[in-house]
């Protein structure tokens, strides 16, 4: 089975072909941001990565970084950095140059901010008329990795939305693809019936050792997770209890075992099901996952007012690289309909089977492979800088 | 006959599709839309809320997804709305 992709060197196939501006910084943004505004077509990535960052978190926002620039939907990168930041344009490109063309223009190399922008500008122009004579060629499906995260969740997630992203999970695994799931605090209560269908000790073991961290943080915290989970929103909508939450929650990973378990923005190291320990903070979480090489998105919603606003949580709104699909669940909200790419509501009117609405992800997973724009990516317009994810002390 | 889902086999509470009154009959349905039985419904249940199928006794384990979600802190009849009134967590909070 194939889509129409962009084939790369010394990597998977990307599903867009985007040129990025992508600050070292958060204090060069600025910079990066005039560049990319006076050439048509690229997009300025700007973040809030600051040099206050230790140890692991550190780390994580250089593989953040370089993720970003690795990913298969970019088709080439121009750094932006300064010369004085704890992650260096010159490391990057390194980190990036085996997949992809990355140029870089600093303070420090182009003496000042007007002579940057000058060179900038005239490298961004040729890498923006280089990406435009690429055409899409017929991709193997299994160099496809998706994402998933459900939202917005009611009881109905769990037989609707969820089942129906869990069948299309499946349908991408059973092709050689890879899926990615997350969000650490969610397995909670269900930690267990995850860690039976790891594919080994290891895996378990990893597993189990994410959920026990959270709990012990939590602790530490002083905060007793069952006063916050379920939320006020979650109770309204039928769910009692955070075991059930979580069992809800990971039905929307499939039935396939469970391959690995990654750190925040790692790359898989082969086909299959895998957890990310992660956020449950949806821009955070997609950054992670575009990091590690996912080109798709499914965001699986339940219903109620997160299905109402439109725009946030849903849509990281600084990474329109990531195509996001979003998933409804519930009929109350079918309204909303036009604002979401596929509608398995249809599951709790007796309308839909489940595999029904799973076969109709996975269809649309090649269709916006291929090039069909999601109802995010058509919206456009609103925009925010990207949150690099920390954990720790920053100083 | 409106319906509540039972996720697996093995559970005692089912979720209901459509809100419903008391005293309404239910049809209880798998997730391959068979119908398994029906039942009254012992009070007004909301959409998405749960229902029991058949009684669940003070301390015992409530089930869905074939898995527990909590503990009955009373007895449950069947057909009553099983919620945070009457089921906790099995999950204890630890501050140490």
């Amino acid at each position: 089975m194939h889509f129409k992709g962009y084939r790369r060197k010394n990597s998977r196939a990307g599903i867009r072909n985007h040129v990025v501006v992508l600050p070292t910084v958060g204090c060069i943004n600025e910079l990066a941001s005039e560049i990319a505004s006076k050439v048509d077509g690229a997009i300025p990535l700007l973040h809030n990565h600051a040099c206050i960052r230790l140890g692991p978190d550190l780390l994580r926002a250089r593989r953040t970084l370089a993720g970003i620039g690795t990913n298969p939907n970019i088709h080439s990168v121009l750094l932006v950095g300064i010369g004085c930041e704890s992650i260096t344009a010159e490391e990057l490109a390194e980190e990036i140059l085996p997949y992809k063309q990355v140029e870089a223009v600093t303070i420090k190399k182009d003496k000042n901010y007007n002579s940057a922008l000058e060179k900038g500008v005239a490298i961004l122009r040729r890498l923006v008329r280089e990406s435009s004579e690429v055409e899409r060629e017929n991709c193997d499906i299994a160099d496809l990795t998706v994402g998933i995260k459900c939202g917005g969740s009611g009881s109905v997630s769990a037989i609707a939305s969820n089942p129906a992203t869990g069948q299309a999970s499946d349908l991408l695994i059973e092709r050689g693809g890879r899926v990615i799931f997350s969000e650490t605090a969610e397995l909670i209560g269900a930690e267990h019936v995850l860690a039976r269908r790891a594919a080994s000790k290891e895996v378990s073991e990893k597993l189990l050792g994410c959920v026990n961290r959270m709990k012990r943080e939590i602790a530490e915290y002083g905060v007793d997770i069952l006063g916050s989970e379920p939320t006020k929103g979650n109770i309204a909508g039928g769910l009692t209890t955070i075991e059930e939450k979580s069992l809800g929650a990971i039905i929307k990973g499939g039935n396939s075992p469970l391959a690995g378990v990654l750190e925040y923005g790692e790359k898989p190291s082969s086909s299959g099901l895998y957890f990310m320990d992660g956020t449950t903070q949806a821009s955070q979480l997609f950054l992670g996952m575009f990091t590690a090489g996912a080109q798709i998105q499914v965001f699986s919603y339940g219903g109620g007012l997160p299905a109402r606003f439109r725009g946030l949580p849903s849509y990281p709104p600084g990474l329109p690289v990531l195509p996001v699909i979003k998933v409804l669940g519930n009929p109350e909200d079918i309204e909303e309909r036009e604002y979401f790419d596929i509608y398995a509501g249809g599951i709790i009117s007796g309308e839909m089977s489940v595999k029904d609405a799973g076969e109709s992800l996975f269809e649309e997973f090649i269709k916006v492979a291929s090039g069909k724009m999601t109802v995010t990516e058509s919206r456009g317009g609103y925009r925010e800088m990207l949150q690099i994810y920390a954990n720790g002390l920053l100083m | 006959m409106k319906k509540a889902i039972l996720m697996d086999k093995d559970d005692n509470v089912a979720t209901v599709l459509e809100g419903v009154k008391k005293g309404e009959m239910i049809s209880i349905i798998s997730t391959d839309s068979r119908v398994i039985k029906s039942i009254e419904a012992g009070e007004e249940i909301a959409s998405g809320h749960k229902i029991a199928i058949d009684s669940i006794g003070d301390g015992e384990t409530v089930t869905k997804y074939g898995e527990g979600i909590g503990t009955a802190t009373c007895l449950i009849d069947r057909g009553a709305h099983v919620h945070i009134h009457n089921v906790r967590s099995m999950l204890k909070y630890d501050s140490n």
